[in-house]
């Protein structure tokens, strides 16, 4: 670099007014193939980058983003479930020595040394050998935590209630409802609403609009329960329950 | 014309070097899956970069419709899913992107893992590396709420619960990014919000460029 005197500078600034030609580096001494960055390597980058754009752009229309119905924190009935990727930390959670008194353990203690370990590897694993085989502890640790990490998720997976799950969340449309009808007066009166919501659609209990029940089935529903619905909940009289049935089953979205 | 532009603003600003420091180094032979097939897990990184641009564009073009209330919350992102042209794409974009970044970081993380690439000189690297890991895991954290959905909401308690568990500080930390040592409600979403679009991609811009800066003080490591 040029200093002191005879330097030219572009006005009152700091940069040098004779202009140097720019000489590429010679990577000639580096052993093998090598190849420039710009624009060689950046150019098979950049098919690489649109050959997964377009990938990643067929999931995308393939597979619309979920959306659940708007949050009611009061539903107490709703069963959590976080996003994939934490279901392993979520599932710790439900095993006996990890939840409950010893929610400590798995919450706190097993996440932090796993994550610990994994922000602090260079300082644990300081010998020189590169090669995997040659560095059986890290890379025993690393196959335990990917095999247990795999296991916990697919624990998770397997015992969640899917259907449960696409139940729960679903978005109801709202309908004009006419809360004149004798079949509603005697919902209101069984205390139908407090679970299937003042406008049936759905609360603790499922939504009561588009049930695909016929009026028999609604019938036998509503005095013998069902899933969590316990038998008994209506009290009313036969005329009351052949109303209530006709109207559930004229109640439609379209 | 553009040779002028550049001549330009070089005379005044010297940029060639600028420019010449980021574009100009040697790609060695056995990064580059054009010579060994097997070297395509030196994309992961790259790629999760890539991923990682996609998802700050598209949220900039989501919080162009997306209002951060519980009123509104769920009913702007119904009106984007449904109605807004591309809104789908653009919501699915950062959905799907959500995931395979996380996606890609694991598989990279591996391939520095077990190719024992974290070894000195780069143990700063790695530890930056991890930071940005734990960054990613948090912005998905704290976007799962923003729909204002059932789901956002349940799993967000969860979340709560877990940090309200921890000894000591808990009740602080659960205050601290909930707004409120009990309810759930409109203070959490906006901190949420303000998290998720402000504070973590901050950190997360920080931290890549420390990542980047530190692979090219240092270079790839060797072959093994």
């Amino acid at each position: 670099m040029h200093r002191g005197k005879g330097m030219k500078f572009v006005g009152d600034s700091r940069i040098s007014a004779n202009s140097k030609p720019f000489i590429p580096k010679d990577y000639s001494e580096y052993p093998g193939k090598t190849e420039a960055f710009w624009p060689n390597f950046l150019l098979k980058e950049w098919l690489v980058g649109a050959v997964f754009l377009v990938g990643f752009l067929c999931l995308t229309a393939a597979h619309p983003s979920p959306l659940e119905r708007i949050a009611d924190p009061t539903d107490t009935a709703y069963i959590p479930l976080p996003d994939w990727y934490f279901l392993f930390l979520y599932q710790l959670l439900k095993y006996t020595y990890a939840s409950g008194p010893y929610n400590i353990v798995g919450s706190i203690i097993i996440p932090t040394l796993a994550f610990g370990g994994l922000l602090l590897a260079p300082f644990l694993d300081r010998g020189p050998e590169r090669r995997p085989m040659k560095r059986p502890f890290a890379t025993g640790f690393m196959l335990l935590a990917i095999a247990g990490v795999v296991f916990l998720t697919w624990q998770s997976v397997y015992y969640h209630d899917w259907d449960k799950q696409a139940q729960q969340g679903k978005i109801v449309e709202g309908v004009a409802i006419d809360k004149e009808d004798a079949g509603y007066k005697a919902l209101e009166a069984n205390t139908c609403l407090s679970c299937h919501g003042a406008e049936l659609t759905g609360g603790a209990g499922p939504a009561l609009i588009d049930t695909g029940h016929t009026a028999d089935e609604i019938k036998d529903i509503a005095k013998n329960g069902t899933g969590g619905m316990p038998a008994g909940i209506f009290k009313g009289s036969d005329e009351e329950l052949d109303a209530l049935a006709e109207f559930l089953v004229k109640l439609s979205a379209k | 014309m553009f040779n002028k532009i550049y001549d330009w603003v070089d005379e005044r600003l010297d940029i060639a070097p600028i420019w010449r420091d980021i574009a100009d180094h040697e790609v060695p032979e056995h990064v580059n899956p054009a010579h060994h097939f097997s070297a395509f897990v030196y994309c992961f990184g790259g790629l999760t970069f890539f991923i990682t641009v996609i998802q700050i564009l598209s949220g900039m073009f989501l919080t162009m419709y997306y209002v951060p209330d519980i009123v509104n919350a769920w009913e702007s992102v119904y009106y984007l899913q449904n109605e807004v042209a591309f809104g789908q794409i653009v919501r699915g974009m950062h959905h799907w992107g959500a995931s395979l970044v996380i996606v890609m970081m694991f598989l990279h993380t591996l391939r520095v893992f077990f190719q024992g690439a974290y070894k000195k000189p780069r143990e700063l690297n790695w530890v930056v590396g991890v930071l940005i890991f734990f960054v990613m895991l948090a912005l998905g954290l704290t976007g799962y709420l923003l729909p204002w959905d059932m789901k956002a909401v349940f799993a967000t308690k969860v979340t709560l619960t877990i940090a309200d568990s921890v000894p000591l500080i808990g009740p602080a930390i659960k205050t601290l990014i909930a707004g409120d040592p009990t309810i759930i409600g409109a203070q959490t979403l906006t901190r949420f919000f303000a998290i998720h679009v402000f504070f973590l991609p901050a950190a997360l811009l920080g931290l890549i460029a420390a990542h980047f800066i530190m692979i090219r003080k240092q270079g790839i490591s060797g072959p093994l």
